[in-house]
Parts: structure tokens; sequence; C-alpha cells
């Protein structure tokens, strides 16, 4: 009663912002021409709602799977990592010669993250030991991108690759949105398919395993959709985190801790936030005299890193 | 209905269970005992087929609760409950229900876990066992964190389920539970069984075993007295 009238508001609420994307531009409020909402608008929007979607189902798997409130894929360092795929890809101006290699490079550079991070953190780690194993691939991540843009070949290299890596989505193109949405539909649906393993591990890998959940393959098939989906995210989106923090967290309250509950509607609360911070990012030069957008990466940090705090606090003894 | 061959296991490089020769029949409720360190746990994980190299046991037939057990998240006492119904794969409501009004959950249904007792928590984990409907039922110290009556009343529930034909194997520290409530003892020491009988005969021939001076005491105690 309570889940179905959730999920009724909140696809409501994906609709309504939706519309709103379609009708907030750069030209100002109201229904534009046909070009402007062919070319720009709606592969924004459509971008807006997978890349949301897919780091807010990440976020809830990973939480699941790692059994841990604070896991979100930007900041275990599998966003930095996808980052690093994609700046090499840049650097050596992969993406110019073959549109796929982008994506590509950052589905890599994602697998190699969420690859170091299960191996590395273990199985269940705590909270704490989780953290710490994401700032270590987080910094290895970031260390190796400066490297990447210190010996940029050329300075309009540089200020791409540094507008890139602040994460937002303004100009992107259709070509865009058919490079991110294989990847992320497929990660999705590995993802969305895992909630009784999710559940089962709650009560611990042993008793998981007891219940006759592979538990080893449920980890396997939960790293590789977070890596589908925060390779593809990345590379097309640049560095937009806390999303996957954000929404499991603002979900729990309303639909119960089981992981399996909170799956789908991770995706719709991922779509929702990251249209909603989209639209403030673009309505931004509208209402203040700015040059250009903020990146919404920058946002979405300035919005999420509060509740990482939170959520630390309570974990705490 | 259940049983371990006797294979030796070894963990991390010491040897925990020597040669126990372990068999439980359907109707049967066998208490586990033994000082700390003895391979209980391990036993009780080698029958549940969790051990590496082991062969896992039917998840619909073989249920198993480890030692303090836990859950990562603040699920409601039904939704616990309802976990067990994961070897099953459906949601049926009815097997839930009989096991939380077993465990005396049904006023708790609808609490989340971590806002309960030690006590209650213990119950409700329980309940996620009992609602899988297992024939065998592999629990290692079900009653740890339960006040006297709470346990005396836990394993009445067990011994209830034995004489319809289950079989319970049960690992407990409180001698005087498995004295009281068990079928049958099985004593283990260093990876050893040194008594499997019924618990008074047990619990004289393994008196070694708890450093006891002789026999069971009428306060059972792990330590000798000083």
């Amino acid at each position: 009663m309570i889940p179905a009238r959730t999920y009724a508001w909140l696809t409501l609420l994906v609709a309504a912002l939706a519309v709103l994307a379609l009708l907030v531009g750069a030209s100002g409020f109201g229904v534009p021409d046909w070009p402007i909402l062919w070319q720009l608008r709606l592969p924004r929007t459509l971008l807006a709602m997978l890349i949301g979607g897919g780091l807010g189902l990440s976020g809830a798997v990973l939480q699941g799977a790692l059994r841990n409130p604070l896991a979100d894929p930007a900041l275990l360092g599998i966003g930095g990592a996808a980052g690093l795929g994609a700046v090499l890809a840049f650097y050596w101006g992969l993406g110019l010669a073959f549109a796929p290699a982008l994506p590509l490079a950052g589905l890599a550079g994602a697998a190699l993250g969420c690859a170091v991070l299960f191996a590395f953190a273990g199985r269940a780690p705590s909270a704490p030991s989780l953290i710490l194993a994401g700032v270590g691939l987080s910094a290895i991540a970031s260390a190796l991108q400066v490297l990447a843009l210190a010996f940029a070949p050329n300075p309009y290299a540089l200020a791409e690759v540094t507008f890139w890596l602040m994460g937002g989505l303004a100009d992107r193109a259709p070509l865009h949105v058919a490079m991110a949405a294989p990847p992320i539909l497929l990660g999705g649906a590995i993802m969305l398919r895992l909630g009784r393993g999710l559940d089962a591990l709650a009560l611990g890998e042993e008793v998981a395993a007891s219940l006759g959940v592979p538990v080893a393959r449920t980890l396997a098939l939960a790293a590789a959709g977070v890596a589908l989906v925060v390779g593809a995210a990345t590379s097309v989106g640049g560095g937009i985190g806390f999303v996957g923090l954000v929404v499991p967290h603002l979900l729990r309250p309303l639909l119960g801790e089981r992981p399996s509950a909170l799956l789908a509607a991770s995706v719709l609360g991922g779509a929702a936030l990251l249209l909603a911070a989209d639209l403030v990012v673009r309505a931004a030069p509208l209402l203040f005299p700015l040059a250009q957008e903020p990146p919404l990466g920058v946002l979405t940090a300035l919005l999420g890193a509060p509740f990482l705090v939170r959520i630390a606090r309570r974990q705490a003894p | 209905m259940i049983a371990w061959p006797g294979t030796p296991v070894a963990l991390a490089g010491r040897t925990v269970l020597h040669d126990p020769v372990f068999h439980a029949g359907a109707g049967e409720m066998v208490a586990l005992v033994g000082p700390n360190g003895a391979g209980k746990s391990t036993l009780l994980r080698a029958l549940a087929g969790l051990l590496p190299g082991t062969p896992p046991a039917d998840p619909r037939r073989v249920a198993w609760l480890p030692q303090g057990a836990r859950c990562a998240w603040g699920l409601t006492v039904a939704e616990i409950a309802a976990l067990g119904r994961i070897p099953h794969g459906d949601a049926d409501p009815a097997p839930v229900e009989r096991a939380l009004a077993a465990c005396d959950l049904l006023a708790l249904r609808d609490i989340r876990i971590d806002r309960l007792s030690g006590g209650q928590q213990r119950r409700a984990m329980l309940a996620r066992v009992l609602a899988g409907t297992p024939a065998v039922l592999l629990l290692d110290e079900p009653t740890a964190d339960l006040d006297p009556a709470a346990a005396h009343a836990i394993m009445a529930l067990l011994r209830g389920h034995a004489a319809a034909g289950a079989c319970v194997v049960v690992v407990l520290h409180d001698l005087a539970l498995a004295q009281h409530h068990a079928t049958r003892m099985v004593v283990l020491d260093a990876g050893r069984i040194t008594a499997d009988a019924p618990p008074d005969i047990a619990l004289k021939q393994a008196a070694a075993a708890f450093g006891l001076p002789h026999g069971p005491d009428p306060r059972p105690r792990l330590l000798p007295p000083p």
C-alpha cells in the first residue's frame, strides 16, 4: 500500500521534472524550437534520467552488496577510476578516432576500479576500512588523471578534459545518449535482478550461502552492473558524485531497509534527483549574473557531502 | 537425516575437527556441547555444507543459524522471518506467520530488529529459520542472550519440532538446558567426540572435558569450583 504510493509519487516526480527539463534552457522558459528540443534538451533530459537512475541504483546495489550505507560509486573511487580511463582516452585522442572508445575506456576504468575495490576491501568490510579503500583508490585515480593533464599535448585538450572532469550534461548530443544508454540499461537490468541475493546478504555471506544464494556470483554481478553504469555515466557525464549515496538514504525511511525494496525506487529517485540538480544548474544563469552554468558535479557534491557526514555520524558507535 | 563422515577439517592450518563421525536422525534433538574452541561451530558448519570443499546442503531441507546472527540493515521482524522463504523462491505468508507466532513475535512484527533487545533479536533470527520449514535445524547457541524462561521456551519449541519429526542439532553452552531438553548429547573436545549418549550419561562420561570434578553438577560450570 505505502510502497505503491511511494512509487506512484516518484514516477510522477520524474515525469514532471522531465517535462520541466524540456522547457528550460539557455533561451529561457518555454516550448523551444524543434532542433533545440531534439538536438539539445531531449538528449540532456534523457541523459540526466539514465545517469541519475543508473547511479542511484548503483548506490543501492553497492550498499546492499557491501552491507554498508556509506557505499557510493564516486566515494569508493569507482567513478575516479572510470574518469581515469576516459581521461586517457581523451589524452590519446581515441574519442576522436573512434567514438565508442570513450565509453569503452570509461568502462574499462570502472571495471578495474570495481575489481580492485572488491579485492582490496575484502568482503563486507567495516565502514572505515571500506571508506579508506575508496580514498586510496580515488587518490591513485586522481593522481594519474593529474599526471595525464600535466603532460597534456596542448592547452585546448587540457581545458576540454578539465571541464569534462567537473561533471555536467551541457551540450550533450543524441550521439552521447546512444553511447551511454546500452551499457547503463544493461548494467541496470543486471542489478535489478539481484534483489533476493542482496536481501539474503543482509544476514551475512554464510547465512546467504546456507539459504542457497550463490554469493560469489551475486557479488560479481553487482560489481559488473556497477562498472557498466558508472563507466558509461562517467565517460558521458564526467564526475557526478553522491547520487548513489543520497538516494537510497532518502528512500529508506519511506520503503524500509530491505535492499530489494530499494532497487527500483533508487532508479526513480536517482533520475529525479539528477533531473532536479540539472534544472538548478541550467536555471542558475537565467536567475543570477553568471557567465555560464555551474558544473553539475559540483552541485551534487555540495548537496551530497552533508549526507555523508550525517550517515557517518549515525554509524559511529 | 544429516551426517558428517568424520573427514578431518583444518582451518588456517590448524586441525579443528579430527575424526568426529556424526549422525542425527528425524525426531532427534541433539545437544552439541563442549568447551570453547572444541570445534562445535565448525562441525555445525560442516553439517550445513558451508566449509570450503564440502558439498552444499539442500537449503530447503537444512537451515543453519550462526552464533550471534546479525542483520546489516534495520529490517522489521516480519521481513527477517520472510527471508527464510528465499530457498523456496516464494513469498508464502502462512509459514512466516506460523514462525512468528511460534517465536512469540506477532506483537513485534513491524518493529525494526535493531530496535529490539538481544533476546528478541535472537527470536527473530530463529523465526527466519522456522519460516523455511526445514527438516533439519542446525542452531549455534540460539539461547545465548535469552533469560532462563525465554531460553526454556525456545528449547521447548525446538523439542516440539523434533517430536514432530524434524532433526534438531543445537550447540549449547548451558549444560543444564542441554540436559533438560536434549534427547541426545554429543560432547566435543579438541576436535574429537568424547561422548555420545543420552544427556545424563554423556555428561558423566565427559566430565573431564569441562573440568568438572564429577558427573553432572546441579549447577554446571565450565570452570572447576574454587
